[in-house]
């Protein structure tokens, strides 16, 4: 009962969603205020729908009713609470039905706090949405329907793949779907200020929140998603440049050029036909990514040649909504107007160079992940590409960027004073070349280029402070000016602040976790004591125990410094016998921003576990850096000039502009 | 997944892999059909396996569908986390960081997008051994991948090498820096010199005067 009526209201979404894509579109074309106010009514009926089809799946989930096939393939009545909402989306047919969730929501929000939006662009917009909402509903119900019934209910169900019952997985994958989905509305505003044929500042000021929070979402979910790989998958790794982390990067990439754009558009009035670009491309990557990922493409191209419903019927999709919206770009971006002149040396111009560069680095994500499955449709040979190669070209390209990070938001608009700013950018240059011989003497005979890093991160977060510093006066005034004066400061400012600092954090991470890093690899025997970097660490005895739906062996670890007991590690390895699969659960010590890291192998005839024990310098930052980049990313999304629904005063006039 | 298959029919590894299982089954049970922990497991990516463990049968109908399914399992599964095991490491600890290094250029045939470094599978042993057999040959690290790619083709190398078929691979990125820095000035030229606009050339001095006595007269 519960399923067919969580498969009903899929269908009715998607019949509203119908009525969303096309009577707001005339009712825009005839200035019909009462077609326009459709898309309002239908986006929140259709997320209401929408969250009820999805509460059908949780309730399916959590009741272990394993007479629906998804429940029976992903379920299983001994597993904890927690990872029986979470097995939601942890299967094809779940996560689209997420997909589609968020995409209901973010029209909802579109609808419900996009009042003060020109009456015929905010119709557009929800059409748009509903476009995008009906394509994936036709989707999920034709070949990916969650709610399909088994004849004869089998007991008992065969359970989540065992790596993914870890509570970094159960968030991983709604945060990125919310940055993945959430630029869709930037794709949305894009394609409907094509068809107006209108574009201005206020346009942007209206975009930038909500890219803003999709970025934000994204940037929180990549570095999950990046940690969770890291103790889950058991070799300290936390980047492997797999197609299906590419396919989230270059969103990442194209999004983060999109938030800069938008700020020129916004203040300048310039870039708009580039930031319109942006937007659609953006979000077609966003779309790339659900492809290769949903496709099965990626496994195998013969995979994807075997059993190619889905994999086509998203090609379509990708085909409609990318072709269809650069087609549109094509044909009206001429008649978009082209504003605000500056000079190549200025704040207009260093975002420029900001977007030239996280362009090119996108495509060359976007190379690398699609060239060996080009190739092998066109010619039928085989290559790889992976992280050596990536490595090599990729690197290159953050090197300009991160220099010219901490120039860009110390120019002026229109025409900037280079040489000024290189001289308030001093102390910075200073402290960087200060870290880079500090670091080149504790390391001696290491590699050079660690040094040389080091002094970029340092450079890049010293003048990510300069602003904030000079504009503060805390260095001149006295001390309590100087807080009420910070305080003054746009939050956008300390926005910027937080975000660029985030940025040299993760490099400093980065570059240490690599060049510093220590391991031991090893069998060890009970009462065995491994010695790495400084600490060690004795093997007390290997234990089983059981959990709810897997049993485990735990290694017990007793971790000291020059002598002194420090604390206990049990990493251990989980067999689930549902699957007849089994994980390693890392164990992590952190001491500052570094970690200890072991992880298990397998256990010998005689005893002893193979272990591999890994120190690793400052890993934290790697993922801290990006914590503190989306918090920048919060603070300027409350900064009242962003507010989502900001430019209230005008609302009337611009309401009145729509309906004529 | 037909190169995959391709792999495991050549008579050299199917005995290599088959005696290494036999070994494995005796020590550790566990290890029998141990699921890749690996990012291409994620939820968002389930897609295919979902479907692959749709087609096969379920575990448990006779020993035969139980030997196939190991079968496959070891065609498709990278196995395990971790990699480099204890007795692989050489003694020499300049050519083993030679060997660590070379492992992380090459790519483990069976696994997604997993270098032998990384992956666990027991064709990536093999390889890993391979490496190391050819480092301790006193071959150099150009002439062991050389070795490698006549044996195994270009799919190995992780980093494809620069010839024709990857031009474009390549190229891309540095074309589309500079094609996009040429755009841009051609964009720059046709928008107008910004010497042209008033708002962006320097206050004459007359000016810079009256400036200073409004600001003064404040």
């Amino acid at each position: 009962m519960i399923a067919e009526a969580g498969h009903y209201a899929l269908v009715l979404a998607l019949a509203l969603a119908l009525i969303q894509s096309t009577l707001p579109v005339l009712g825009a074309r005839w200035r019909d205020p009462a077609l326009m106010s459709v898309a309002r009514s239908t986006a929140l009926a259709q997320l209401l729908f929408v969250a009820l089809s999805f509460a059908a799946l949780v309730t399916l989930h959590v009741t272990s009713d394993f007479s629906v096939v998804n429940v029976y393939e992903n379920s299983h009545s001994l597993k904890p609470l927690i990872y029986k909402i979470t097995g939601v989306w942890g299967n094809h047919e779940g996560s689209m039905l997420l997909w589609v969730s968020i995409l209901a929501l973010f029209g909802g929000l579109v609808a419900a706090f996009g009042q003060n939006l020109p009456m015929a662009l905010r119709a557009l917009v929800l059409a748009v949405q509903a476009w995008i909402a009906s394509a994936f509903y036709l989707f999920i119900l034709i070949t990916s329907n969650p709610f399909l019934r088994i004849a004869e209910p089998p007991i008992e169900g065969r359970d989540l793949n065992p790596v993914l019952q870890d509570i970094g997985l159960a968030v991983h994958p709604p945060m990125l779907y919310l940055g993945y989905v959430g630029f869709s509305i930037s794709f949305s505003f894009a394609v409907a200020a094509l068809i107006e044929g209108r574009i201005d500042a206020a346009w942007a000021r209206w975009v930038r929140p909500w890219t803003l929070m999709a970025w934000i979402f994204l940037t929180l979910g990549i570095a999950m998603g990046s940690y969770w790989a890291y103790y889950e998958l058991g070799w300290g790794g936390w980047w492997f440049w797999d197609p299906v982390e590419n396919a989230s990067l270059m969103p990442w990439l194209a999004g983060t050029a999109l938030l800069h754009s938008a700020v020129v558009m916004e203040k300048r009035n310039a870039l708009k036909v580039w930031t319109i670009l942006l937007a659609i491309l953006t979000f077609s990557l966003s779309l790339l990514g659900t492809f290769l990922v949903r496709s099965g493409v990626l496994t195998s191209v013969h995979a994807f040649a075997t059993d190619p419903t889905r994999g086509v019927f998203i090609l379509l999709i990708l085909c409609i909504f990318i072709g269809g919206s650069l087609s549109l770009f094509a044909w009206r971006a001429s008649a978009l107007k082209q504003g605000g002149l500056f000079a190549p040396i200025s704040r207009e111009g260093a975002l420029v160079l900001n977007n030239l560069l996280l362009t090119t680095a996108c495509a060359t994500v976007f190379v690398g992940t699609l060239y060996p499955l080009g190739l092998e449709v066109l010619t039928g040979e085989k290559i790889s590409v992976g992280a050596p190669f990536f490595n090599l070209t990729f690197g290159p390209l953050f090197l300009p960027l991160m220099i010219a990070m901490p120039f860009g938001p110390l120019l002026a608009w229109k025409r900037g004073d280079l040489l000024g700013v290189a001289q308030r950018l001093t102390a910075a240059g200073v402290a960087a070349l200060l870290a880079v011989a500090l670091v080149w003497a504790w390391a001696r005979g290491g590699a050079t280029l660690a040094p040389l890093a080091i002094g970029l991160a340092v450079f890049v977060i010293a003048g990510a402070l300069n602003d904030i510093v000079e504009r503060s006066g805390v260095l001149r005034l006295p001390l309590a000016s100087a807080i009420s004066r910070a305080r003054g400061l746009p939050r956008s400012t300390w926005g910027t602040m937080f975000a660029h600092a985030g940025i040299g954090i993760a490099l400093i991470g980065i570059v240490c976790e690599t060049t510093w890093n220590s391991e031991y690899i090893g069998s060890m025997q009970p009462g065995d004591v491994a010695k790495v970097a400084g600490y060690e660490l004795k093997l007390d005895g290997v234990t089983q125990r059981k959990g709810p739906n897997f049993s485990e062996m735990v290694a017990h670890f007793d971790v000291g410094l020059d002598g002194r007991p420090l604390s206990a590690m049990t990493p251990s390895k989980r067999n689930y016998p549902a699957r007849g699969s089994s994980t390693t659960e890392a164990a992590l010590l952190s001491r500052g921003a570094s970690q200890l890291y072991i992880s298990l192998g397998d256990t010998a005839a005689n005893g002893a576990v193979a272990v591999r024990i890994y120190h690793k310098p400052m890993v934290l930052l790697i993922w801290f850096g990006p914590v503190l980049m989306a918090f920048g990313g919060l603070l300027s999304l409350s900064d009242r000039r962003l507010r989502v629904g900001a430019p209230k005063p005008a609302r009337t006039v611009r309401g009145l502009q729509a309906a004529e | 997944m037909q190169a995959r298959a391709h792999f495991y029919t050549s008579p050299r590894l199917r005995g290599e892999v088959g005696a290494k299982r036999r070994v494995r089954g005796t020590l550790h049970e566990s290890n029998a059909r141990r699921e890749a922990p690996h990012p291409d497991l994620l939820p968002a990516k389930g897609g295919e396996k979902e479907k692959r463990q749709r087609h096969f049968p379920a575990r448990g109908q006779g020993w035969k569908l139980i030997a196939i399914s190991l079968l496959l399992w070891m065609a498709f599964a990278a196995v395990g986390a971790g990699a480099v095991q204890p007795d692989e490491i050489m003694p020499d600890p300049v050519k083993e960081a030679r060997a660590r290094g070379l492992s992380r250029e090459l790519r483990c045939m069976v696994c997604q997008n997993q270098s032998i470094d990384d992956s666990e599978a027991p064709l990536a042993r093999d390889l890993r051994l391979l490496v190391r057999e050819r480092i301790a040959a006193g071959d150099s690290d150009a002439k062991v991948l050389d070795f490698l790619v006549a044996r195994y083709g270009e799919f190995v190398l992780l980093k494809p090498r620069f010839e024709p078929r990857t031009l474009l691979l390549w190229l891309l990125p540095p074309l589309v820096l500079i094609g996009g820095g040429i755009a841009l000035w051609i964009n720059r030229r046709r928008a107008g010199s910004v010497a042209e606009d008033p708002a962006l050339r320097d206050l004459t001095t007359d000016e810079h005067a009256r400036l200073k006595k409004l600001l003064a007269s404040d």
